[in-house]
């Protein structure tokens, strides 16, 4: 997203080229653009447009649908199953973002930090389960988490002690889906990271250095200035994402015990797709977006206070 | 972080000067001191990834043991024998061979379509001069802000009307043409210098040929980049799959291991086996891809996705 005003820009500036220039590549133009443009009107221009207006519609999978207006958003207002997961999801947030950006930030600096070997070799197996398949690992973290599962069975050996049903538990669960998904998710942010810091000028550090600066006041005096456009990218893009968690509580808990992981996503899933609400879940989709957009907005418009775009 | 002790003592700032004239003995003693943080930092590390590697390695354990020994109070690395028959068995029990065969067929054709299709926009909007260019790329960018759920349920009533529910190309089509694949790769074009163009233009080289001999094989880390990225969305990717498969013939591995992992009586070590299986071309890519990663999620801007 740091791209963005640059690429603005860029764009601005092939237009003018385009008008100043010869009259333009029209034909060959049409040629190389069709199979992308045609593929994103088809899914995706088409389907954002078609959710807004299911969403004023009762509409069934089967059988017709009618105009009902607002009421599918009122209905939304009003059920305590719908507040339950906008409250699940902003709490899985709340616990998820500042746990990944802090862990894959401090995990960045100590692979870069001076006199640590085989860089490439943290950096590859941090981020392994960020590629690896979601309910594979969601797979994993249900054995390891359940009665009897590692821990339990440690727990049981060292201490003597049951450890709780962590899936099964209303207190436990939610901590569960974002243990897995900060075990999975930080690997990307990580990189990002250390791209950042590996592009810190060493000139300005060492500068620092020599006039008496120390590892901590190096760091958040000139390093983290300097890597703020990667933390606000990191944090636009990981915010965004995690509004729309559903995998990992999907299989992991199944949105459950009672309804204590049930997020926004698998609140829409379960009203789309088991009772094939249609509408109802287009409107939820569009509260869903329209948090997001919100949020982002909100970041854009906050990071002036704290983004160093200056070099 | 912890790692690092002061390398340089708080002295007035008279730089060279200063460091020249500190006594030799110290600055042996610093470096000595130094050496010795470094190493405690690199081992206390690898602590880290190997505690952070558990579950991995958990994984590979339990899928070698007998059905009997998955759950062990204490816990053991090994069962009584090690059973690599499991591997086997996880690959005929539900088909989870053909889990495998239709992922990476959806894969790789959608990856395929993926690069193809944003090359040649990619190409459009780097090089070419047309109407509407800046809007059109606009435009683009900000499809990339709508979450994904916005578009599976009236993806699913078009799947429907046209009968592709439980098809190949409901998984690979819906997902093949991302605004995200053009401004990557357009992004690429634009740092490659025009003159190199030039020599194939005075030839009389059309703009196919151009594109296909000399921008492509410059580009080509960032269309590996684009494609291990495509290939592992694809690999992955669930919600959509979940919604728009049931028919066990069509499913992919995602739908596999969640099929496998809601039986009845679980067979955990074959569960295991399986979720190994499914990490094996993922794990494969990575590495392949490990000199570009950096660069790559640098340059695409791939992060928390």
């Amino acid at each position: 997203m740091t791209v963005l005003p640059a690429d603005v820009t860029a764009a601005a500036a092939t237009a003018t080229q385009a008008r100043r220039g010869r009259r333009g590549d029209g034909k060959a133009a049409t040629g190389f653009m069709a199979p992308s443009m045609l593929g994103l009107l088809a899914f995706t221009a088409f389907p954002i447009v078609a959710s807004l207006i299911i969403g004023f519609y009762n509409w069934p999978v089967i059988g017709s649908h009618t105009f009902i207006g607002l009421k599918n958003y009122e209905n939304l207002l009003t059920s305590k199953e719908f507040h339950t997961a906008i409250l699940n999801t902003f709490v899985f947030v709340l616990l998820y973002v500042p746990l990944n950006i802090v862990i894959s930030l401090g995990l960045a600096v100590w692979i870069g930090s001076k006199g640590i070997r085989l860089r490439g070799l943290y950096r590859t197996i941090f981020f392994i389960p960020a590629v690896t398949p979601v309910v594979a690992n969601a797979a994993i973290f249900s054995l390891i988490l359940s009665p009897n599962g590692l821990i339990d069975s440690l727990m049981q050996t060292w201490f003597g002690v049951q450890a709780p049903n962590f899936l099964g538990s209303k207190t436990w669960a939610m901590p569960a889906v974002v243990m897995l998904s900060i075990w999975q998710g930080f690997g990307y942010n990580m990189l990002v990271f250390s791209a950042a810091l590996d592009a810190v000028p060493t000139s300005l550090t060492e500068a620092a250095a020599i006039d008496g600066a120390g590892t901590v006041a190096r760091f958040f005096r000139i390093v983290l200035p300097l890597i703020t456009p990667s933390i606000f990218f990191a944090v636009v893009l990981t915010l965004i994402s995690s509004f729309q968690v559903f995998t990992q509580a999907y299989v992991l808990t199944g949105g459950g015990p009672g309804n204590a992981t049930t997020t926004m996503v698998v609140y829409l899933y379960e009203q789309g797709f088991q009772f094939y609400k249609m509408g109802l879940a287009s409107a939820v989709a569009w509260v869903l977006f329209i948090i997001i957009l919100v949020i982002t907005v909100f970041q854009f418009i906050g990071q002036k206070r704290w983004v160093h775009y200056d070099q | 972080m912890t790692s690092e002790t002061p390398t340089f003592t708080p002295t007035p700032a008279l730089g060279a000067a200063a460091v020249a004239t500190t006594p030799h003995r110290s600055s042996a003693a610093r470096k000595v001191r130094s050496r010795v943080t470094s190493v405690v930092s690199q081992i206390l590390l690898s602590l880290v990834a190997l505690l952070f590697l558990v579950p991995i390695i958990w994984m590979l354990l339990s899928a070698l043991k007998p059905s009997a020994e998955v759950f062990t109070v204490p816990p053991k690395l090994f069962g009584s024998e090690v059973k690599f028959s499991n591997f086997v068995e996880a690959w005929n029990y539900l088909p989870f061979g053909r889990f495998i065969v239709n992922t990476l067929f959806v894969a790789g054709i959608g990856t395929f379509i993926t690069l193809i299709a944003s090359a040649m926009s990619g190409y459009a909007f780097a090089r070419l001069n047309f109407k509407f260019q800046g809007g059109l790329f606009v435009l683009y960018l900000s499809t990339l802000i709508v979450p994904q759920e916005v578009i599976v349920i009236p993806m699913f009533l078009v799947m429907q009307r046209l009968g592709w529910v439980n098809s190949y190309q409901a998984l690979i089509l819906p997902w093949a043409f991302t605004a995200f694949g053009t401004f990557l790769l357009r992004q690429f074009f634009l740092t490659i210098p025009r003159e190199l163009e030039e020599a194939a233009k005075i030839d009389g080289c059309g703009h196919i040929r151009i594109l296909r001999s000399v921008i492509i094989p410059i580009a080509a880390p960032a269309l590996a980049v684009l494609a291990v990225f495509t290939f592992l969305s694809y690999w992955n990717s669930f919600l959509w799959p979940l919604i728009i498969i049931n028919d066990t013939d069509k499913m992919t591995v995602p739908l596999g291991l969640e099929l496998f992992l809601g039986q009845q009586g679980q067979r955990w070590e074959l569960l295991m086996a399986a979720a190994t299986i499914s990490m094996v071309p993922t794990v494969i890519l990575v590495l392949a891809l490990q000199k570009y990663l950096v660069r790559g999620i640098a340059l695409s801007g791939l992060g928390g996705r």
